[in-house]
């Protein structure tokens, strides 16, 4: 028989990863770093790809120009008033699909319908429907956000546990005050998360929105500086994007712990 | 005594084909404990939950009599086995939850501050759910449920979630509280020594489709009851001796059922 004689070995390593705050940034200035100096060596042409200097001394000009602003304000107006209008449809829409039978069926079978659509692809329709200016705009962001909005918090009064809400019922409590103080609560955290995805669709839909037929906004610049081949402010303006992105992620993230202390 | 009589007159009830409860009658007098027991699927928490009104009955009624006080709020109030906390309140907001619509603030502050003394939870009102131990959270729900001021309180196995220790300590004080609360009580429970140590009419259901087999009254006031009493033990031994067969046949049953 074999003999185990010696210390136990420990097995349990691993599998918990852990956040280092400090990595994100060093990857980041690594990646940033090398780029600025592959374009520095000659290596990367700057027509196609310039060195990060280039795009933050762009981004000053227009900062003192005014033109990154006229350009921002134009676009966070949009993506504010779309994404605010899709959510606050989509999160009606939402709740009533997790709540009511009368139109859990017939609006999922919408919802499931219209979803996969490229919204993009219904930019020109939109312009149609509402004009070449704002209204068309902002109802390709709203159309955008409203589907995984709804989805997102459907799935979210879905896993309310049931338990809570007899509870409620029990200690006789009114529909409304259910729907206020138990099912919005508990679908809360799938709710903030649908928000992460609606606010980089609506990014998204934003720019693309604004490259047909818009004179202000990110995504008009942006494509104004790729006709020119003006490769510094179109980079400026891809930066400020990526900008816009993690600062709303990080706004989201902290209403996420504002609202979730009790975790 | 206070409370309510609950009637049940030939209650019963089917989840699609299956019975679950047939022609059952009983009646729970005002500020009486009224204790089911029975084996595992018997249908005791589903005639809680009729009694409550959380289920509507295939067949029979449950019929309601007597008055209540003018500060109850809620007159047939459930403690539940999951405790039923919302995490994202504390415990004082949990139990303004089901005060919010029907008292002005100071009301319920006094309240609030009233049913977390009786439960020993003072010092505990601004804790998260989470902070808790799983005695500490039933004694929430014990809270909320006397904040209400019932006329009936409707108890659905309240100590099975817990460990052995915390269940005997709350035993005690479930106890106490019941006698002083006075209402009329409807204690669901698999647990013999909690049945004798709260029933003062202990009602034996048999296996599905569950029947009551029998009832068995104790007189003794639950103040002078004690976990080491040996009449309640033998009371505990004759419960065990009835249930024995039919714990095991629906064992077997709940086994050989198809998963």
């Amino acid at each position: 028989m074999p003999r185990l004689d010696g210390p136990v070995r420990f097995r349990a390593g691993g599998f918990a990863p852990r956040d280092r705050a400090w990595a994100g940034a060093a990857t980041l200035l690594g990646l940033l770093a090398l780029w600025q100096a592959g374009a520095s060596a000659g290596w990367i042409k700057s027509l196609f790809l310039p060195p990060p200097v280039a795009i933050i001394r762009a981004l000053w000009h227009l900062t003192l120009s005014g033109e990154l602003w006229r350009h921002l304000s134009a676009s966070l107006a949009r993506l504010a008033i779309g994404w605010i209008t899709g959510t606050l449809f989509g999160v009606g829409m939402g709740l009533a699909v997790g709540l009511w039978s009368a139109v859990r069926s017939s609006g999922m079978a919408v919802v499931a319908a219209l979803f996969p659509i490229p919204k993009i692809a219904l930019v020109p329709l939109f312009i149609i429907w509402f004009g070449i200016g704002e209204g068309s705009k902002i109802a390709t962001l709203a159309f955008g956000v409203f589907f995984p909005t709804v989805i997102a918090t459907a799935g979210g009064v879905d896993n309310v546990p049931r338990g809570l809400i007899r509870m409620g019922q029990s200690f006789g409590l009114s529909t409304a005050a259910i729907v206020r103080s138990i099912v919005l609560p508990g679908a809360l955290p799938a709710i903030l998360s649908g928000f992460r995805v609606t606010t980089s669709i609506a990014i998204v839909l934003l720019v693309a929105a604004e490259m047909i037929g818009a004179e202000r906004g990110i995504g008009a610049f942006v494509l104004s500086a790729g006709n020119l081949y003006d490769t510094d402010n179109l980079l400026a303006g891809i930066v400020v994007l990526s900008g816009l992105g993690l600062t709303i992620a990080w706004m989201i993230g902290w209403v996420e712990k504002a609202c979730f202390t009790w975790r | 005594m206070t409370g309510l009589r609950l009637i049940l007159d030939s209650v019963g009830h089917a989840y699609g084909g299956m019975t679950v409860l047939n022609a059952l009658s009983l009646t729970a007098e005002p500020g009486e404990v009224l204790v089911l027991v029975g084996p595992s699927g018997c249908g005791k928490s589903t005639l809680l939950g009729i009694i409550g009104g959380m289920l509507a009955p295939t067949a029979g009624t449950v019929v309601i009599e007597g008055e209540v006080a003018e500060d109850c709020l809620n007159p047939l109030t459930y403690v539940f086995q999951d405790f039923s906390l919302l995490p994202w309140r504390s415990v004082a907001g949990n139990i303004d939850l089901v005060l919010a619509a029907r008292l002005s603030r100071p009301q319920r502050a006094e309240r609030i501050a009233e049913v977390l003394a009786v439960t020993g939870l003072t010092e505990f009102a601004n804790a998260w759910p989470r902070q808790l131990s799983g005695g500490m959270r039933q004694r929430v729900g014990i809270a909320r449920a006397l904040a209400v001021r019932p006329a009936c309180l409707l108890l659905d196995e309240p100590l099975s979630a817990l460990d052995a220790q915390t269940r005997d300590l709350l035993l005690d004080e479930f106890a106490s509280i019941i006698a002083r609360a006075s209402t009329t009580t409807i204690y669901v429970t698999h647990n013999l020594a909690e049945a004798v140590r709260l029933g003062q009419q202990i009602v034996v259901l048999s296996r599905r489709p569950g029947r009551v087999a029998a009832i068995i009254r104790i007189q003794r006031p639950l103040a002078e009851r004690s976990a080491r009493d040996p009449d309640l033990r033998a009371i505990e031994q004759d419960l065990w001796t009835m249930i024995r067969a039919d714990a095991a046949a629906a064992e077997r049953e709940r086994l050989n059922a198809p998963a």
